[in-house]
């Protein structure tokens, strides 16, 4: 096959590729055909892989390492990614982005270190390169290669610094006075040496490595501060950014099925952003650059009362004699892997005649529709989940509100109080019904450490222990009940 | 592909990414975000096209750790997609049996 006919088929090949990702994602925007869609995508990612290994360009000498390659790193993924629990997804999906990131990153490095390092045998070669292989080194497309590889490097260090505090290998926020300036310093520093690259002033391997290692050290400077209670919105903003440093290197490499994948990743990625800040009511600014929880709000007024303690016997026919019950599920649930025990609990419900409805908050859990994986694993049909909106009326009409490790979400502070910093986040109006039951662990605060007026409520009673634990125990109390 | 032309293909991916998620309900919307970095892990025929050229020891070097990463991003991205997806499948079949409300 010449040269020629094997790029008409690559770039063939590129357009089913890219017709599939769209026609997948779309796909996985319904519950119904969500499960064909990753199909489709797959599909998609595996023509394009296999007919890269006909690209004109690739030496063949190179062909061992790249079969390794995809090899170590194909099969590192595929293992961790099936043992991994459902409760620990979030961290998974931050770790392979910032694999896309680095991966990004990469391909910017080798092709600003072919401006630094020009190879000398590179006459030669040139001959033996097709057309498609020689990439143009203009000034748009280094800016394209900088631009790629900063925004690439950022979300490879960041992205593993999310998947550290949510694994719970970093526990703390660092923060110190000055720390936005000293992100800016380093931002500012990394475009201008990006500069320097990008129009060829000086591209010393040297200031490439140096461009490369303020983008990394960037990523974890900018990540490191930001509370676990806003690590979905990163997440998501680190996907979004992968996406858009992966459509910048397919301008560089010429790479259509590299631009659309990557450009409708970060657009697509970039609206989830924006629809998760502004279910926490701030914006990504907000986020990104200002302390949540740990520092914000030092002055909130102390709430006062007591939180009252009740047992799982009681609880188990208050619930049993309800019309109404509406559970909303947080972390805790997820923690404690309890969503099975609670759909086993409310299966008994609906068969005495109870309406069980769930209430999930957009950014309950670690990532927006957690709680909707966790529950549709253990089998609860979709009708059943309500979200923030639709859910939000029905509380008044509630007999038992029964929260289970959730806490941030439900917290009336956030209507009322001005100082506290979740103040104007929507919330689930839990408060609202007739008896809230908080299942919790402990009697500690919150993952943003806000301490929760709903817990000190006169219709609020604690059940504390683990939520598995807890859920076996009321299943027992209800069926006692008779 | 001309300067222009990239463009284009720019900035209608951009608005095509947009209209795509537009209307999602947001009980798919974790399964989604792993959709779609499952997407971006077309990375990969970037990688092998860079490590593929390369022509030295360094530019081996960083190939090689691309190609290594991105593969982990589509093959991980896939399997924990799938996974997730896998579960709606369970629910969808089993709909009906509590009935409306």
């Amino acid at each position: 096959m010449g040269a020629l006919n094997a790029d008409l088929l690559i770039q063939a090949c590129y357009l089913v590729t890219a017709a599939l990702f769209i026609l997948g994602l779309k796909r996985m925007s319904s519950p119904v055909t969500a499960r064909s869609g990753i199909l489709w995508a797959g599909a998609g990612m595996l023509v394009a892989t296999l007919v890269t290994f006909l690209y004109p360009g690739i030496d063949p000498t190179n062909y061992w390492l790249i079969l390794a390659a995809i090899a170590v790193g194909g099969v590192l993924a595929w293992w961790s990614g099936k043992r991994v629990a459902m409760t620990d997804m979030p961290q998974m999906i931050a770790l392979y982005n910032g694999m896309g990131g680095g991966a990004a990153a990469a391909i910017a490095a080798v092709e600003i270190y072919k401006i630094a390092l020009p190879a000398v045998p590179a006459v030669a070669e040139a001959t033996t390169t097709a057309p498609t292989a020689v990439v143009h080194h203009g000034i748009a497309t280094t800016t394209l290669a900088v631009v790629g590889g900063i925004i690439g490097a950022v979300s490879f260090s960041g992205s593993l610094i999310a998947f550290g505090k949510l694994q719970g290998l970093i526990t703390k926020s660092i923060r110190f006075p000055g720390q936005q300036v000293l992100n800016i310093l380093i931002l500012v520093g990394a475009l201008v040496l990006g500069g320097f690259v990008a129009l060829q002033f000086n591209a010393s391997p040297g200031i490439v490595t140096a461009f490369f290692v303020l983008a990394l050290i960037l990523g974890i400077t900018m990540t490191l501060p930001i509370g676990g209670a806003d690590m979905p919105v990163v997440i998501s903003l680190y996907n979004a950014l992968t996406g858009l440093a992966v459509g910048f290197e397919g301008f560089v490499l010429n790479n259509a099925a590299m631009i659309i994948a990557g450009t409708v990743v970060g657009s697509a990625g970039t609206l989830l952003t924006q629809l998760m800040a502004k279910a926490m009511n701030r914006s990504l600014g907000n986020v990104l650059f200002s302390g949540f929880g740990d520092t914000g709000g030092g002055t909130t007024t102390a709430v006062t009362g007591t939180m009252k303690s009740i047992d799982a016997a009681d609880v188990g026919v208050m619930m049993a004699f309800a019309q109404k019950v509406i559970v909303v599920p947080g972390y805790g649930m997820a923690v404690a892997q309890a969503q099975h025990k609670i759909w086993e609990l409310c299966q008994l419900l609906i068969d005495r005649g109870v309406t069980v409805r769930f209430a999930i908050h957009p950014v309950a859990g670690r990532m927006p529709g957690h709680m909707n994986v966790l529950l549709a694993e253990a089998g609860v049909p979709y009708d059943l989940i309500a979200d923030l909106d639709e859910i939000n009326a029905e509380f008044d009409t509630a007999d038992v509100a029964l929260i289970i490790g959730a806490n941030d979400v439900v917290n009336p502070v956030a209507r009322t109080d001005k100082s506290s910093p979740i103040y104007g986040m929507p919330i689930l109006n839990a408060d609202k019904a007739k008896n809230v039951i908080v299942i919790k662990r402990g009697k500690g605060a919150g993952f943003s450490g806000i301490e929760n007026g709903l817990f000190y409520l006169d219709n609020t009673r604690m059940l504390y222990g683990d939520a598995q634990k807890a859920a076996s125990e009321l299943i027992q109390a209800v069926k006692a009940a008779g | 592909m001309t300067g222009i032309v990239a463009l284009y293909i720019f900035m209608l991916a951009a608005f095509t990414g947009y209209e795509v998620i537009s209307r999602v309900p947001v009980i798919l919307h974790t399964p989604l975000m792993s959709g779609s970095n499952f997407v971006h892990g077309i990375v990969l025929v970037g990688a092998m096209v860079a490590l593929g050229a390369a022509t030295n020891t360094l530019e081996r070097v960083i190939g090689f750790i691309g190609v290594v990463l991105a593969a982990g991003n589509a093959v991980g991205g896939y399997v924990v997609t799938e996974r997730m997806l896998e579960m709606f499948k369970a629910s969808g079949s089993r709909a009906n049996r509590a009935g409306g409300h």
